[in-house]
């Protein structure tokens, strides 16, 4: 059975169809990447699956159980972690300190007022900031990272609860090209190793093509295409929609 | 292993016993002054003049019991917490023999219970609030001016020779505006029982919204209207008053209107005709007025207020309270001054031995133009011990300490 | 029928009046995002001007128009002064630090304002045209009030063409949206700043020389004036012009039928409409959420206290619990006070420090406190300090259930309305709170009348209160607290409940507030409204942002310093104002992240970690 199964999504924003018809699943130990130009409504899935959006029409599943317009907190429990495609950690706490919050909530420890939290969990959050080549970082205060660290970051903070499915928007943004081979691989090994669901997007062709178990093509709230990387490639109507874009965009 | 006391005590000893040998000598006697000088500074400045050239005037005639007095004055910000603090530094540090001030009720209501629980001698200046000597009274408060049940029981021997009987009330919205109104009321149903108050308006002390006030009061189409509000609520309101015409064949009887602190500022707008309290500090000839009047101008280039005859005359009830007792030790001032009799400027005055309230009165007159000027015209001085209740009544008002 | 319409006609004058003073605030605060707690000093100063100017003309219409004007103009260069020489400077420390800042000039403008023009209300003598007045339906309305119900929407037209039709509006109202896009369209960004400063401050000058024909220059204007234009600010929504006008509208409208329906209510109203307004919408009636006002590089990691530090403590404590035994009685009454002013003041850190929702009421929690031990009289003392803990604490946690969804300026202000609406109850509720006069004769057990007893009692109590809040703000809870306040989003995307979160900071701080207002009762041996006062609340505020918001040594130090300095020069000058003021504004400008602040930064160059 499908770790996420979404169906009939569609999001509306004032006038405009953000998300129209949208259907799709993951299964455990796939990664699934969604592409599409800007706009074209790759974030507003995220937020729905995510929680922090409701949609107007359609139903979202994880596993057997019906999440849709559930709160990003009841979602979360349920397995999912997830980054962000702007940023968002704690930026008045450490590295360390960031993971070991995610992991205090994890361990729902969260109401206790006794002992200081920068002793908590202490070794399972050097052990995630290992994964994620955060060691030498792990005294920083998060404010002050590089972008890409604070990608990687979120990738930790999303993967200490021990998610069955990850929300990824945009993870290699602001790293170099080496570095997101390195974390996509790293990503996919935990797809692998945990039975680890994995819905991404993202800009880099080279990433999506070499990752990617499947892909979704969105276009401007529709999808147009699924499939493998080659079948994606060949696909006639993905090509105009991005060499289409391109064309006009010279042609003006 | 010492003991705290000890150690206080001992060192208590070395440090205070060549003051007390200095103190029964020639060091003056010293009186913790504590007032809202920053939050009231229209009252209180004239206010410290009066009782600057009081002091100087005591101390130039030799002082009392032959030692100098010397005030320590301290600025309460218009807070009781405030005064409390600074009468614990007063007493504690300054080493006064008493304590005196207050201009708002609730910081003089703060220094009353002080009092009580530190046992000091506290002589309130200018606060009106009943409390400070019925309910909350005690055997070392004093109180000076006028309260408010005396404020009001002098207008309403003239409200109640007025035809009107359809009245309505307006008071700023704190006790002294309540316990005025609930007064004045009480004791004009008792002489004239067909009266009748139709409306109450209290708005926010310092910030009366007067045109709504003002047509609120129109609307209910009094006779006549009780005023309680002062300062620059007062001003507001009789701008409004005038412009809309409430006044109009309507009498006003109105609660220290008269002083010159809140009559000065109404102007050429002065509306004439309100009965009020006040001080009509030109016009009274008395030889006690003048000279004060005289010497005050003389030394401060402008002309005195209530506030000033509140400072002169706390200094001249504290000297004869002094002299009655015979000294500064509190439990004998507390009994001493009772029954003590004082000049001030404008009348003699007494300090009652049952409730510790002065006998000092106020003027009651009308408002008036001359020469574009607010004045009060058709006063008449009357005596505190007049409007007091009688001893029965006070003792039910103020419980047994 | 003739009633409603002159109350109408009243209210909408009123409406004028409040528009006026309004529409300088939130024009200065959309750009500049500045509280400007001076605004009503600047009203007051063009009343002032005002009644200078207008005395020395002839009484007729033109020359009162021109004296206004003037009046307008006088007023916008000392704004544009104020904020060349200060506000310049401290534009980009931390949310609300300004507000601490135009507070200093509040209490230096009120003994300059003194010192030139005196302590008595300046009126400001009518000619005839001002006094006259039409017939309307039988009732007499006043042309002057009649002129100022056009006054409102003139302004509000003038300022829409301004904003909308020059290119100095347009750069402005782009400004309002993204500060950083303006200074990148190559706009000099001080000029425009300064330029709208002036702006705000010459209507609040026009807002106090119009109200000349009503009421009389005089000390008391600042506090009246800059309490109902936050509130007309805030109903509109922060910002917003059109906003504003709406809100003075419904604000002077139910004024007016307020006094003629219920009198009594005139004390709260417009708290009371601005509470209902912002449980209904969080931004007020036009406003726009507002953008975090934190921005994300500021990094204040909480750091364990270095040892030098902890050895420092150890050696004040020391000297504290020593106390008795060395000083005078009126010393240990400061440092009983300022003991509990240390835990009243972490209190309100808890909230706005890790919680991130700064407060302009806490003396809320403080009075519920103090009135909870006043009205148990007879209890003992370790009874009714825990209930005042308790009440405290139950109540914060009852209202907390609005506040926490609101954010910035508009959860400050209604943590405003609702001290407001406590103060009025314990104001005016005479028959059981004594009204102003407060409950008197709290007495403190035998034990504890001793006063080296009983500030033995203040230390165990507010240093054990302090030290048990810092423990929660280290622990799991206080991290989860500021993950919430640090990124809402992604402390929900990490299952924190963000709002209960919230609540819990909010709860705290009551609560502890409470227990500091508990014994301050006992301390003082009664209870009185000013503990409430919109006054008390503003003193937390100072000691907190005076010590810095970034650790729990901030509100040690800001209450330690500010009730030491208030005391001193309360006793030493009658010009305490000026210099607490000055003292104010040049630790403000020396050290932008509080006192306490400023030594860690000091502390961490000298010894990098």
């Amino acid at each position: 059975m499908s770790v996420l199964a979404v169906s009939g999504l569609q999001k509306n924003f004032g006038g405009v169809r953000a998300v129209d018809d949208v259907s799709f699943s993951v299964a455990a130990g796939e990664m699934l990447a969604l592409i599409g130009p800007n706009g074209a409504g790759k974030t507003t899935c995220f937020n729905m699956v995510g929680g922090q959006l409701a949609p107007d029409h359609g139903a979202i599943h994880l596993a057997a159980q019906n999440v849709t317009g559930l709160a990003p907190r009841q979602i979360w429990r349920l397995g999912v972690g997830r980054t962000f495609q702007i940023t968002a950690t704690f930026a008045s706490m450490t590295v360390r300190e960031n993971v070991q919050m995610a992991l205090i909530s994890h361990h729902r420890g969260l109401w206790r007022i006794v002992r200081a939290a920068r002793f908590s969990h202490v070794a399972e959050a050097s052990d995630l900031l290992g994964q994620l080549g955060l060691d030498d970082q792990a005294d920083r205060a998060a404010g002050l990272l590089a972008y890409g660290d604070l990608k990687r970051l979120e990738l930790a903070m999303a993967l200490a609860s021990r998610p069955t499915l990850l929300l990824m928007d945009e993870p290699t943004a602001g790293m170099a090209p080496t570095e997101r081979m390195a974390l996509m691989a790293l990503t996919r090994r935990l797809a692998t190793e945990r039975g680890l669901a994995v819905l991404f997007t993202e800009h880099d062709m080279d990433v999506v093509f070499g990752v990617a178990d499947r892909i979704l093509v969105l276009d401007r709230g529709r999808l147009i295409a699924e499939g493998s990387g080659t079948e994606i490639r060949a696909n006639p109507q993905v090509r105009a929609v991005y060499l289409g874009t391109g064309a006009t965009s010279g042609g003006h | 292993m010492l003991n705290r006391r000890t150690l206080l005590a001992a060192s208590a000893a070395s440090l205070a016993a060549p003051k007390i040998l200095r103190a029964q000598s020639s060091t003056p006697i010293r009186i913790g002054e504590i007032n809202s000088y920053t939050a009231a500074p229209a009252f209180t400045l004239p206010y410290r003049s009066g009782w600057e050239m009081a002091v100087d005037e005591v101390n130039a005639k030799g002082g009392v019991l032959g030692r100098k007095i010397e005030i320590i004055s301290r600025d309460d910000a218009g807070t009781p917490q405030n005064a409390i603090r600074l009468a614990g530094e007063l007493v504690g540090d300054q080493k006064v023999d008493m304590l005196a001030g207050g201009y708002l009720s609730n910081v003089g209501l703060a220094l009353t219970d002080y009092a009580l629980q530190n046992k000091r001698l506290f002589i309130a200046g200018e606060p009106l609030s009943d409390a400070l000597v019925w309910s909350n009274g005690n055997r070392y408060t004093y109180r000076l001016r006028p309260s408010t049940y005396m404020q009001a029981a002098m207008l309403v021997e003239d409200a109640a020779k007025l035809p009107a009987k359809r009245w309505v009330t307006v008071a700023p919205n704190y006790e002294y505006g309540q316990s005025a109104v609930k007064w004045f009321k009480l004791l004009l149903k008792a002489k004239r029982p067909d009266v009748e108050f139709v409306t109450d308006q209290l708005p926010p002390l310092g910030k009366i919204d007067a045109a709504a006030t003002v047509q609120a009061l129109a609307e209910a189409k009094p006779d006549a209207i009780f005023n309680v509000t002062f300062g620059g609520d007062l001003t507001n309101f009789v701008r409004q008053g005038n412009t809309r015409g409430l006044f109009e064949n309507r009498a006003v009887v109105s609660v220290l209107t008269g002083e010159p602190e809140y009559l000065d500022p109404l102007g050429e707008e002065t509306p004439e005709g309100w009965i009020v309290t006040g001080y009509p500090w030109a016009a009274v000839q008395t030889p006690a007025n003048k000279s004060f009047t005289d010497a005050y101008q003389a030394r401060f280039k402008t002309a005195p207020r209530m506030g000033s005859v509140v400072g002169y005359a706390l200094v001249q009830s504290i000297v004869a309270g002094l002299t009655a007792t015979g000294g500064t030790e509190t439990e004998k001032m507390a009994d001493g001054f009772g029954g003590a009799t004082f000049e001030t400027p404008i009348g003699r005055a007494s300090w009652r031995k049952i409730d510790h309230q002065s006998t000092l009165g106020a003027f009651v007159g009308k408002t008036a133009l001359k020469d574009n000027k607010p004045v009060m015209v058709d006063w008449r001085y009357v005596d505190g011990a007049s409007v007091l209740p009688d001893d029965a009544e006070v003792r039910k008002l103020r419980p047994a300490t | 029928m003739d009633v409603v319409l002159l109350q109408l006609l009243t209210g909408l004058s009123g409406a004028s009046s409040l528009f006026l003073v309004a529409a300088g605030l939130t024009v200065i605060f959309g750009v500049t995002r500045v509280v400007n707690f001076s605004h009503g000093s600047l009203c007051m100063l063009g009343a002032y001007i005002g009644w200078t100017i207008l005395t020395h003309l002839p009484r007729d219409p033109a020359w009162f128009v021109a004296g206004v004007l003037l009046t307008a103009a006088a007023t916008g260069l000392i704004g544009m002064a104020l904020e060349m020489t200060l506000l310049r400077r401290v534009y980009r420390a931390p949310e609300l630090f300004q507000l601490l800042a135009t507070f200093g000039v509040v209490l230096m403008v009120q003994d300059i304002t003194q010192w030139i023009w005196g302590a008595e209300d300046l009126p400001l003598p009518r000619g005839r045209w001002l006094r006259g007045g039409v017939e309307i339906l039988g009732g007499r309305f006043p042309i002057y009030d009649l002129a100022l119900i056009g006054v409102g929407p003139l302004v509000l037209g003038l300022l829409w063409l301004l904003f909308t039709r020059t290119r100095w509006g347009t750069l402005v109202r782009a400004a309002t949206f993204d500060r950083e896009m303006v200074s990148a369209l190559g706009v000099d960004q001080r000029m425009l700043f300064t330029s709208v400063f002036a702006l705000g401050a010459a209507l609040a000058g026009l807002g106090g020389a119009l109200g000349l024909p009503q009421a009389s220059a005089n000390l008391n204007i600042d506090l009246t004036v800059i309490t109902d234009a936050f509130v007309v600010v805030v109903v509109g929504g922060l910002g917003s012009l059109v906003g504003a006008f709406l809100a003075s509208i419904l604000i002077g409208v139910l004024q007016a039928f307020g006094v003629l329906l219920l009198p009594q209510a005139t004390l709260v109203l417009a708290f009371l409409v601005m509470a209902v307004v912002l449980v209904l919408r969080p931004n007020g009636l036009l406003g726009k959420a507002q953008a975090t006002a934190r921005s994300a590089s500021i990094a204040c990691l909480v750091r364990p206290a270095p040892t030098a530090l902890k050895l420092f403590a150890m050696a004040a404590l020391l000297v504290a619990i020593t106390a008795p035994f060395w000083t005078e009685p009126f010393l240990l009454s400061v440092l009983t006070e300022a003991l509990i002013s240390i835990l009243f003041a972490a209190s309100l850190h808890v909230m706005m420090g890790p919680g991130g929702m700064p407060s302009f009421g806490h003396a809320a929690w403080f009075g519920i406190g103090a009135y909870t031990v006043g009205l148990l009289v007879g209890a003992p003392l370790p009874l009714a300090l825990p209930l005042a803990l308790l009440v405290a604490g139950l109540i914060a946690a009852a209202f907390g259930l609005f506040v926490v969804r609101l954010s910035g300026v508009y959860l400050a202000m209604l943590t405003l309305a609702f001290a407001q609406i406590v103060w009025a109850i314990a104001f005016q509720g005479v028959s059981f709170t004594g009204g102003d006069n407060g409950l008197l004769g709290i007495r403190r057990p035998g034990w504890a009348l001793d006063a080296g007893n009983f500030y033995w009692l203040t230390l165990g109590v507010c240093l054990g209160g302090t030290l048990l809040l810092r423990r929660i703000l280290y622990a799991p809870l206080g991290y989860a607290i500021r993950a919430a306040r640090d990124s809402a989003v992604r402390a929900e995307a990490i299952g924190l409940p963000t709002n209960r979160l919230r609540l819990a900071a909010f709860t705290l701080a009551g609560a502890a507030a409470g227990l500091s207002g508990g014994l301050f009762s006992y301390a003082k041996g009664s209870v009185f409204p000013t503990y409430i006062s919109i006054g008390h609340s503003v003193d937390a505020l100072l000691m907190v942002l005076l010590g810095g918001v970034d650790s729990i040594s901030g509100p040690i130090v800001g209450a330690l310093a500010y009730t030491g300095l208030y005391d001193m020069l309360l006793r030493a000058t009658s010009l305490w104002r000026l210099v607490l003021g000055a003292t104010i504004v040049v630790l403000v400008v020396a050290f932008p992240e509080g006192i306490a602040g400023a030594s860690q930064r000091l502390w961490h160059r000298v010894r990098p970690t």
